[in-house]
């Protein structure tokens, strides 16, 4: 089911305490020929255990947000406040402590960790953030269909398989707000569904929200409400 | 602290999955802390060795009168000053030969012995005493020198002269090499009756200078404890080369550290930035990236210090082999190591580490927590590099010219060569990436130009292997040039300066006398020409007097360096002295000018007519005639002689005069012997260099295949595209040989004019400020060749097992590049 972000439900959230709220958001590129705009004002906001699509086209800044949402990136200008944290206002370190316990990230790349085997890599973010749930780790691990390649270094991996390591890992911490950049961006058709039909499941499971970037509207409609980027801003759909 | 060890646990785990990786930055850790602590620990034996012998009969922290121009001084004083109620201890010195060993003599007066000697110390004053006084005496030597001697306690060994020693006892605390006596057999056995070395000053606190004046006169100098001894401050050039040949092996064994750590950071950076992606600050990475080198320092840097302790061990017996007969110093054969010695290589150890790992700190510090992806970056982060380099290499040079114009002592000699090695080091791969552009630029086959583009890009990765194969190719031209041109120049030397067939020296010079008569009646003999020697000291350092007596032996032959016509002449009729070029280059002594030398009776003034070579010879010496030396110098040895013979007769006089005299012969040889002796000299000086050049150009080697084996993994994502596009394994894996064999070609093209640069930095600044002589300089082509070639043979082999690998390497493992693509 999905809700469109109209105006109005936008501005319903704004009002209801959102778990996160972006305010004014901009940021611009150096480049020779001088400062690229990439986001020129983004607006929006996201109650815990919703879900937001974030589509737009290829160089549109739907990386550039998430980037910026998690911590990962600095902006320009304009806030990101999550559960009344402005993260903008953050130093380096308090930002390392927010990604470590808070905001777990799912990048189209995956980002494993090319030395440690699939159970090491799925419990590495929950040990690092003191937050280590053997239960929850098993069911993540069997409900991700991981316990047969726990002892398997990525490398030794499907690219779906590593794709499904890395929601596990995220999602291990039990984080307040879930982002995933393109999570299926380097899978096949059959094998992304699959993916994010499971991680939608554990999305659902932990409560925590989820911001995805794609570029496929056809995985966008999956979730509960969409926004398109372009020219830099929110466009509601 | 959660966050740190999790982090460090993820870190950790790179090297579970790269072993060999790790093993190469331990092993390169531990190679540089072992070359390094090895030779820390040789100059440490060697001072402790010094320091105890100094302090062997005063316990240290006393003055001590010495004869005001080296040498001995009467025993009368001794006894004027005691009457006088001065306290002071006397002691004679000297060195006997008992067998083939030689052996210093400590003769001491154990009424008086200091109560701080460490003798007096172990053993109650009444031991000594009881000990020295009944039956025969005795002698006590350490345990060490016992051995040496191949003897046990109680033994009472002959000397060359055939003079016998008090018993023997073991005495832990006796300097090594020494046997400690009483006085009077210390002059019967050295044949100084009546003489003494130093009068050690029993009590600090009722001594008084002043009262020493009226008494001796001008006959004793006062030394302070902490003024280096001769033997220290003659030795100091010495362990000075040997710290620095130490150093630069430690600083080509960091550049392993720095290559296998750097890689590995290059290898770990998409798991940093994944780390950094999770949740770890900065403060977090950086504490458990340094807790990781801390625990390599402590696995790398303990099994280095325990190398060191091996390296130091197995080069012992030819440093002390070396400083015994360059300087007569003896030094305990066995290491004694204190907790300093131990610590200060671990501490070196974690400085290395530290070193090598900085770049890869601040980067991790400087680490954003997001990256873009930068496929193309590469190209213009290798010309910043290789600018990078170009600039600080012309900074180097501006250094080096700057330590050349500040001055030419041994220490901005060593600069000069640091700052060479470290300029060319740096311009190698700005130089080789020169030549390869050049090479795509010209190349026509498609496969050519990729070798040549793709060379480019493997420059940075290999770099700093090839810096290090640069630098010991350099060092080995640098120093076997300047050895092999020293053993060349040296062997003249010897033909020259070694012109007389028979050299001895007798027991007494009443003896020497019998023999001078007889040798005279000899048809056999055509020239007897005698060696007096005395001491003195010129400008506070101890020179040799040696007495010359006109003879064509000298006039023929005799190396100068800087002689007027008719300097023979002059040195035999004028007031006249010619310098060692040494004595002349410490003293800054030039032909003409006029030396007031200090002799046994009022000072003499000679004028200076000639400056001679005298390598090996770590003291000044002065020649001058031999009637004037008897004139001036009552306490000449008289003891030693030259023969000419007729060659084919030498072995029969030899014979002749061993069976006419027998004991009052205290050592007879023929020329041969002597040069032989000589050669073995300096053979072994050089030993300790040979090794630790030889172990230099090992580690390099090392480095070089550690960082080919590392980069191996790394060289697959580069060859697998080209190998998909049609180029077989084995045609690319030849590439891969020739890459690397070109770059270890191109490394000893930079070492050759680098490595004559460092022989001319040591032949004409460190040779003169260290030993005070300038050797002429000699190139060797043949040397070139052989050290090009041993750089293709370590570039071939450290290749091997990388090329092999590739070679074999499985089209499914190429074709998990492409599904691995990051």
């Amino acid at each position: 089911m999905s809700i469109d972000a109209t105006p109005e439900n936008l501005a319903a959230e704004r009002t209801s305490a959102p778990m996160l709220r972006v305010d004014g958001l901009k940021k611009s590129y150096p480049t020779p020929q001088g400062r690229i705009p990439v986001l020129r004002g983004v607006d929006f906001t996201l109650a815990a255990g919703a879900s937001l699509a974030l589509t737009g086209e290829s160089g549109s800044g739907k990386s550039t947000l998430l980037h910026l949402v998690g911590a990962l990136d600095d902006a320009d200008s304009g806030d990101i406040v999550l559960d009344g944290v402005a993260l903008t206002r953050l130093s380096e370190n308090a930002r390392a402590a927010i990604r470590r316990e808070r905001i777990s990230v799912v990048f189209q790349q995956f980002n494993l960790i090319p030395s440690l085997t699939v159970g090491e890599n799925l419990s590495f973010q929950a040990r690092l953030a003191g937050r280590y749930d053997p239960a929850w780790q098993e069911e993540l691990t069997a409900r991700l269909g991981l316990a047969t390649l726990a002892a398997r270094y990525p490398e030794e991996l499907s690219g779906g398989q590593q794709q499904r390591v890395a929601i596990g890992r995220a999602l291990a911490v039990r984080p307040r707000l879930l982002l995933a950049d393109e999570p299926t961006g380097n899978l096949d058709e059959a094998t992304g569904d699959a993916v994010m039909a499971l991680a939608l499941d554990l999305v659902a499971a932990t409560g925590c929200a989820f911001l995805m970037a794609t570029h496929s509207e056809r995985l966008a409609a999956r979730l509960q409400r969409r926004v398109r980027l372009e020219s830099g801003l929110l466009a509601a759909q | 602290m959660r966050e740190t060890l999790w982090t460090l646990a993820a870190l950790i785990s790179h090297w579970r999955r790269r072993p060999g990786n790790l093993a190469t930055l331990v092993l390169g850790l531990a190679i540089a802390t072992a070359l390094w602590s090895g030779v820390q620990a040789l100059n440490a034996q060697a001072r402790n060795s010094y320091d105890a012998a100094a302090n062997a009969i005063s316990g240290g922290g006393a003055r001590t009168l010495v004869a005001a121009r080296g040498g001995l001084f009467d025993q009368e004083l001794f006894v004027r000053l005691r009457r006088a109620g001065v306290e002071v201890s006397p002691v004679l010195e000297g060195a006997i030969r008992i067998g083939e060993k030689n052996i210093r003599i400590i003769g001491v007066e154990p009424l008086s012995l200091p109560r701080r000697s460490p003798i007096a110390d172990r053993r109650t004053r009444t031991d000594v005493i009881e000990d020295f006084f009944s039956g025969p005496g005795r002698g006590f030597a350490a345990p060490q020198t016992l051995r040496r001697l191949d003897l046990s306690e109680g033994a009472q060994p002959q000397t060359e002269r055939g003079q016998l020693l008090p018993p023997l006892a073991a005495l832990a605390e006796a300097p090594p090499g020494a046997i400690i006596v009483d006085i009077g057999v210390a002059q019967r056995l050295l044949d100084r009756p009546g003489k003494l070395s130093r009068l050690v000053i029993l009590d600090e606190e009722t001594f008084d200078e002043a009262r020493l004046k009226p008494i001796a006169g001008d006959a004793l100098r006062l030394v302070a404890p902490d003024d280096d001894s001769d033997l220290a401050r003659l030795t100091d050039s010495f362990h000075l080369n040997l710290t620095a040949f130490g150093f630069l092996a430690f600083l080509v064994g960091l550049f392993i550290v720095h290559a296998a750590y750097g890689l590995a950071f290059e290898q770990r950076l998409p798991t940093l930035r994944t780390l950094r992606a999770l949740g770890v600050g900065p403060p977090h990475l950086i504490a458990a990236m340094a807790l990781e080198i801390g625990a390599l320092t402590l696995i790398a840097g303990g099994a280095g210090v325990l190398g060191g302790h091996a390296i130091a061990q197995a080069l012992l017996p030819d440093v002390a082999k070396s400083l015994e007969s360059l300087y007569g110093a003896q030094i305990s054969d066995r290491l004694a190591l204190d907790a300093r010695w131990w610590l200060s290589g671990l501490a070196m150890a974690g400085a290395g580490a530290a070193l090598a790992a900085a770049s890869g700190l601040t980067k991790a510090l400087r680490l954003p927590a997001l990256s873009f992806a930068r496929p193309m970056a590469w190209r213009g982060a290798h010309h910043r590099y290789l600018g990078r380099q170009a600039t600080l290499a012309a900074l180097a040079l501006v250094a080096a010219a700057g330590a050349y114009g500040f001055g030419q002592g041994l220490a901005s000699g060593f600069a000069i060569i640091g700052l060479a090695l470290l300029a060319a080091a740096l311009i190698l791969p700005v130089g080789l990436a020169g030549v390869l552009a050049l090479g795509e630029r010209f190349a026509r086959r498609p496969l050519a130009r990729w070798f040549f583009a793709d060379g480019r890009q493997e420059i940075s990765g290999l770099s700093l292997a090839l810096m290090a194969l640069l630098i010991a190719l350099a060092t080995n031209i640098g120093v076997g040039s300047m050895v092999e041109g020293f053993r060349q120049t040296f062997d003249r030397w010897l033909d020259a300066r070694l012109v007389a067939e028979i050299y001895f020296e007798a027991a007494t010079p009443a003896d020497a006398r019998d023999i001078e008569a007889w040798a005279r009646t000899q048809p056999d003999i055509a020239a007897i020409l005698p060696v007096w020697r005395a001491k003195t000291r010129i400008g506070g350092w101890p020179v040799d007097v040696v007495g010359m007596t006109p003879h064509e032996t000298y006039t023929a032959h005799f190396p100068l360096i800087d002689a007027p016509t008719g300097v023979w002449t002059a040195l035999h009729a004028q007031d006249a002295v010619l310098v060692s070029e040494q004595l002349a280059r410490r003293l800054s002594l030039a032909i003409g000018e006029t030396l007031d030398i200090s002799t046994s009776g009022r000072d003499w003034s000679a004028r200076i007519v000639g400056v001679f070579p005298d390598y090996g010879n770590p003291k000044g010496q002065l020649r001058i005639d031999h009637e004037k030396l008897k004139r001036y110098f009552d306490d000449a040895s008289g003891v030693q002689y030259s023969l000419r013979v007729d060659p084919a007769a030498t072995k029969r006089v030899i014979e002749n005069i061993r069976q006419r005299f027998g004991g009052k012969i205290a050592r007879i040889i023929d020329q041969a012997e002597v040069k032989t002796l000589s050669t073995d000299i300096f053979e072994r000086t050089f030993a300790v260099t040979t090794a630790l050049n030889t172990l230099t150009l090992i580690v390099s080697g090392v480095a070089l295949f550690a960082s080919l084996l590392t980069l191996s993994d790394m060289r697959r994502a580069r060859i697998a595209p080209v190998w998909a596009l049609g180029a077989t394994r084995r045609k690319l894996a030849a590439l891969e040989m020739a890459r690397v064999m070109a770059f270890a070609a191109g490394a000893a093209a930079f070492a050759i004019p680098l490595g004559l640069f460092m022989t001319w930095c040591l032949v004409a600044i460190v040779n003169v400020a260290a030993f005070g002589w300038r050797l002429p300089f000699h190139m060797f082509p043949a040397q070139w060749l052989v050290v090009s070639c041993i750089a293709l043979g370590a570039a071939f082999f450290a290749a091997l097992i990388p090329v092999v690998r590739l070679a074999r390497v499985s089209p499914t493992e190429l074709l998990r590049v492409f599904s691995n693509e990051r």
